[in-house]
């Protein structure tokens, strides 16, 4: 098992989400969730993170910012988008200043839907996403 | 104490210092999880994280960072291994203000306003713990008469007696040293920070592990220095030091998730005074003795 | 003795050619020369006459009298000065110091007669050595700066001539100063490096200049006087009036205090301790190698050897007595104080200046502590003080003339505009306040005596004061070591004589590094075992030092050995995280699609260490101080 999946660290990301999923996001993090059992720290720095979880639909605005992010974040890396908005643009998709869910801009790895997207749907689309990790950690290591 | 012993005493810090720094530091996960009621961590989650900077993709801000870490994390083991060879105990602290100083090039370099401003800080408490730090290796020296440490921990009684007012301001510092609530100020383990990771922003893979390594080093060498305090020469004074030094990093631990963190301006007041008025005293107390 | 009376005659020669010269290629031939000549010399002299102290006999009622009517006319001088610029503290200090000197050559010193005039030891080699190697490498320094100082102030007259006459002047009264046995020359030459200063600060003729070196001018005057009036006191209790008598005075008779007293005001004066340390502050107007010159092996330091030299009498029976304790204390307080002031500072030729402040109060501690240990550390402190600080201000110096600042702040990124001089630069503060250099090393064994001697105001000053030191350095090399892409690199400009001088002085810093037991085994230790009556073995605590050294050596190979990797990397480099709005390192997109450049500055804490502040307290401090001890000494209370 790689290590990769032992200590994922998160970065969160709000594109322009209503804050119902991230409250559900910091929800993990409370005692009743914990997501710290599975080594699992909110950082703020992508430089340090492995899984860029994202919530809300991206916008004209934050394309950049979102692209930016996943750019300084090291290979391997791993996106989650959290919440029907960050998937598909949700109820916000015909906005005039909405692209759509995030997988406009970059590529997504794990889909977590739901309004808001529940704890446990998010502790269980990320350690999908460690899944994914330690994929491409092989990978990287096959190419190395 | 002989040379050969010093050799060894430095080797066995330089092969164990890490292994426990790392056990030090998953209990001190655990325990916070603790207390705020969670599950927490494994204890070898420390020893996880290392090991996943060391797989990741290596990046950097620029050419010059990853060597001031490497220098950092090089002295703090000098520093440690000087001190467990029984050397001088200003050299020691001198060497670790060497790396200090790497550490915070290291974050001054990359340009960034987060690590800039984290390394100001830093520099803030610094200049808030280092004349307790000074004054203990004085306070040691009055008592003792030896600035060397192989002759401290041999000699007759335990110094914490006549020190005490030193070894309370010790403890102090060791908060600011460890970088722990209250006074986390320049970088912090916890969640989210306003200066997102304050020093070690633009730090990561590699350079992020050789940091944590030397904090794992750095901190054994810190508690060390708690057990000087009650080091007499017997195995009483060992271990009663090295309990007493283990019951210091839970305190530090149950501080740390006891307070919020607070402004620089009470670092830097609050520990000049108790360097004053506790380290001082202490010293003033010793030189009428 | 002829090599010595032309080491320090030569020097005035060259001034004199100098100011008659007025081509930039010859007198740059000739500084250059000369230069080398006096390196040459005083190296010889030290060669020659290490080990033994030696005292030369030397007599001459001409040059005497010459030295007198010298006196006189300069004091004429600064008399008619004063007038014309309206300093009338200075005017009136001026005719106090002339009446005291002339009632002096024609009442007191009737009679009295030093045949030793000239006096050597191992002491005096040291301070031979820095004033004539630093010196003269800051005269050649200078040769190109002054050249670019001249095409900056394009429109003034050019005052070179008058500029490097001063600078040599100031080696030869520097090189009488320490050679001096006869303390009436030693008087005359102490005045003519206040004068030399005085003209060198006021060098541009700005008011500022002149009002700062008024200031100078005013406090070395009262300065002068204490030194004239131990002169009188000595010639009239004692009849004599030469150092090695006065050093074999016993210290307990109240007579030989006072004078040791006023000589130790003169001694603080000079080495700008608190509460006249504005002088040396003042100073910073002249261009730069005027402020090199002062700090680093001049002026500053004449004040140092005198104090060093007397500190045996700053013991009785082998504790500190009243004279003692005063300098201690006025040494320590400005320790701490002008470190703290230096926080402050954006200023980097202030910053530096306050450091000289703050490290000559150290090395005046040692002085007052008096033990062969503290003297020992004083007389380390007082080398590596004037290697590393000349070479810290011919840097800013050449960094000013070409980033057009002085200003910590402006030399953010110095990195990437001026590689090289800012690497020097980064070495050369690490040299003042950082493990392995000779700096930290004598300031350790600084701490060692200050402990010994127990005196616990001594011992706070240097803990508190160590933290604030490395507080104002490391921002000030953070912000050198900062690599921000702003501004073209700028280097190609730089004057070769500029750089060969910085290399040479890397070298020396470095050499100091490597010869450490060397010069304390052979010149500090020998002068204090003959200074003090110790004999090797009660030095132990010194050579335990060396055994530090060994270390420290370690250390220095362990910093060499990752110096390769240094400034490369095989990694992706990665933009720094500006919160996803990063352009590049230093610019980002702000609202609007506004882009903004990252700028970011120091803090100077002004509410905390503003150096008005800092600066009133201790002056009422000191000055309390040391008119308390010489109060209570020619008082008889002490």
């Amino acid at each position: 098992m790689s290590y990769a999946k032992r200590s994922p660290w998160l970065l969160h990301y709000d594109a322009s989400s209503c804050n119902g999923c991230d409250i559900e996001v910091l929800a993990c993090l409370t005692p009743v969730y914990d997501v710290e059992r599975f080594g699992i720290i909110n950082t703020g720095d992508p430089k340090q993170a492995d899984i860029l979880l994202i919530t809300g639909a991206v916008n004209d605005q934050n394309k950049e910012v979102v692209k930016q992010l996943y750019e300084q974040m090291p290979e391997p890396k791993v996106v989650v988008a959290v919440g029907i908005c960050a998937c598909s643009g949700g109820i916000f998709r015909d906005c005039y200043n909405i692209l759509g869910g995030v997988d406009t801009v970059i590529p997504v790895d794990v889909y977590v839907p739901g309004c808001a997207a529940r704890p446990e749907s998010i502790i269980d689309g990320v350690v999908k996403g460690l899944g994914v990790l330690e994929e491409k950690q092989r990978k990287m290591e096959a190419e190395r | 104490m002989s040379d050969i012993e010093a050799i060894i005493l430095a080797l066995v810090y330089l092969i164990l210092a890490p292994v426990a720094g790392c056990v030090l530091a998953g209990v001190d996960r655990k325990l916070s999880a603790r207390m705020q009621g969670r599950r927490g961590p494994p204890i070898r989650q420390p020893y996880y994280d290392v090991r996943k900077f060391m797989e990741k993709e290596q990046i950097t801000s620029n050419g010059v960072q990853d060597f001031y870490v490497a220098c950092y994390l090089l002295f703090v083991i000098v520093t440690g291994c000087m001190f467990f060879a029984g050397m001088d105990l200003l050299l020691v602290l001198f060497t670790l203000t060497l790396g200090e100083t790497f550490l915070i090039l290291a974050a001054y370099c990359s340009g960034s306003p987060f690590s800039q401003v984290g390394a100001q800080r830093e520099l803030y408490v610094a200049m808030a713990y280092e004349p307790i730090l000074l004054l203990a290796a004085i306070a040691f020296y009055l008592q003792t008469g030896s600035f060397a440490i192989g002759d401290i921990a041999s000699s007759d009684g335990m110094a914490v007696i006549p020190l005490i007012g030193v070894f309370v301001a010790f403890l102090y510092a060791l908060t600011m040293k460890l970088r722990k609530s209250p006074f986390d100020l320049s970088m912090s383990h916890h969640a989210h920070q306003d200066l997102v990771r304050g020093m070690t922003t633009e730090f990561s893979g590699r350079t992020l592990a050789m940091l944590e390594v030397s904090h794992w080093y750095e901190n054994i060498m810190l508690l060390a220095l708690v057990a000087l305090f009650f080091m007499d020469g017997t195995w009483v004074g060992f271990a009663v030091g090295l309990v007493v030094a283990v019951l210091a990093y839970l305190l530090e631990v149950y501080i740390d998730n006891g307070f919020a963190r607070m402004k620089w301006q009470t670092a830097l007041k609050s520990g000049w005074v108790v360097a004053l008025v506790l380290g001082v005293g202490n010293v003033i107390v010793l030189l009428l003795m | 003795m002829n090599d010595i009376l032309f080491m320090m005659a030569f020097p005035f020669i060259a001034a004199c050619l100098l100011l008659v010269t007025r081509g930039d290629r010859a007198r740059a031939v000739i500084a250059e020369v000369s230069a080398a000549i006096i390196i040459a010399s005083s190296v010889w002299v030290a060669w020659n006459y290490l080990g033994e102290p030696q005292a030369f006999e030397f007599h001459s009622e001409t040059v005497g009298l010459m030295m007198f009517a010298a006196e006189v006319i300069l004091g004429l001088a600064v008399v008619g000065l004063g007038v014309r610029h309206r300093k009338y503290p200075a005017v009136a200090l001026g005719i106090v110091q002339l009446c005291m000197s002339v009632y002096f050559e024609f009442v007191l010193k009737e009679g009295i007669e030093t045949e030793h005039a000239l006096y050597i030891d191992d002491l005096s080699i040291l301070m031979v050595l820095i004033i004539g190697v630093i010196g003269s490498l800051i005269c050649v320094y200078a040769v190109g700066y002054m050249r670019d100082f001249q095409e900056y102030h394009g429109g003034e007259p050019d005052r070179r001539p008058w500029f490097f006459f001063l600078l040599y002047t100031f080696l030869s009264a520097m090189f009488g100063i320490v050679l001096s046995n006869d303390l009436v020359w030693m008087f005359f030459f102490w005045e003519v490096t206040t004068l030399c200063s005085f003209a060198l600060i006021g060098y541009t003729r700005t008011d500022e200049a002149v009002n700062n070196s008024f200031r100078q001018l005013t406090f070395n005057l009262v300065g002068g006087i204490c030194f004239l009036a131990a002169l009188m006191v000595m010639a009239s209790e004692y009849g004599r009036l030469d150092m090695v008598s006065l050093l074999a005075g016993d210290s307990g008779e109240r007579w030989l205090l006072l004078i040791v007293g006023l000589l130790a005001v003169a001694g603080m004066i000079k080495a700008a301790q608190m509460p006249v340390h504005t002088w040396l502050l003042g100073a910073m107007v002249a261009p730069t190698p005027t402020s090199a010159l002062l700090h680093s092996s001049t002026m500053v330091k004449a004040g140092v050897f005198l104090l060093l030299k007397l500190s045996p009498l700053m013991l009785t029976d082998g504790d500190p007595n009243a004279i003692g304790y005063m300098v201690m204390s006025v040494g320590g307080i400005t320790f701490l104080l002008a470190s703290m002031a230096a926080i402050s500072q954006t200023n980097a030729k202030r910053v530096l200046a306050y450091s000289t402040i703050a490290n000559l109060g150290l090395i005046v501690v040692c002085a007052g502590i008096g033990t062969p240990e503290a003297v020992w550390a004083g007389i380390m402190l007082t080398l590596f003080h004037a290697v590393t600080k000349s070479l810290l201000f011919l840097c800013v110096g050449t960094a000013e003339h070409h980033i057009g600042s002085r200003d910590i702040e402006d030399m953010d990124g110095l990195f990437t505009r001026m590689p090289k001089l800012a690497i020097i630069m980064i070495v050369g503060i690490a040299a003042m306040f950082l493990a392995p250099f000779g700096m930290l090393i004598s300031k350790w064994a600084a701490l060692t005596s200050f402990v010994d001697s127990g005196y616990v105001l001594t011992i706070a000053c240097l803990v508190f004061g160590s933290a604030v030191t490395s507080f104002y350095w490391t921002k000030w090399m953070g912000k050198l070591a900062a690599v921000v892409v702003r501004g073209e690199e700028c280097e190609g400009t730089v004057r070769p004589q500029e750089w060969s001088v910085f290399a040479v002085l890397c070298v020396l810093v470095l050499l100091c590094v490597i010869g450490y037991p060397l010069i304390s085994e052979h010149i500090a230790v020998p002068w204090i075992e003959g200074a003090f009556g110790v004999f090797h073995e009660s030095l132990v605590p010194l050579l335990d030092v060396e055994n530090m050294y060994l270390v420290l050596i370690m250390l220095v190979a362990l910093i060499l050995i990752p110096l390769p990797f240094f400034g490369r990397t095989k990694r992706r480099v990665v933009p720094n995280y500006l919160s996803g709005v990063g352009i590049d390192n230093n610019t980002y997109t702000g609202s609007m699609g506004a882009t903004v450049d990252v700028t970011l500055r120091n803090w100077y804490m002004e509410d905390w260490f503003g150096e008005r502040r800092i600066g009133r307290i201790g002056e009422a401090v000191t000055l309390v101080v040391i008119a308390v001890a010489i109060i209570a000494v020619a008082g008889g209370f002490a």
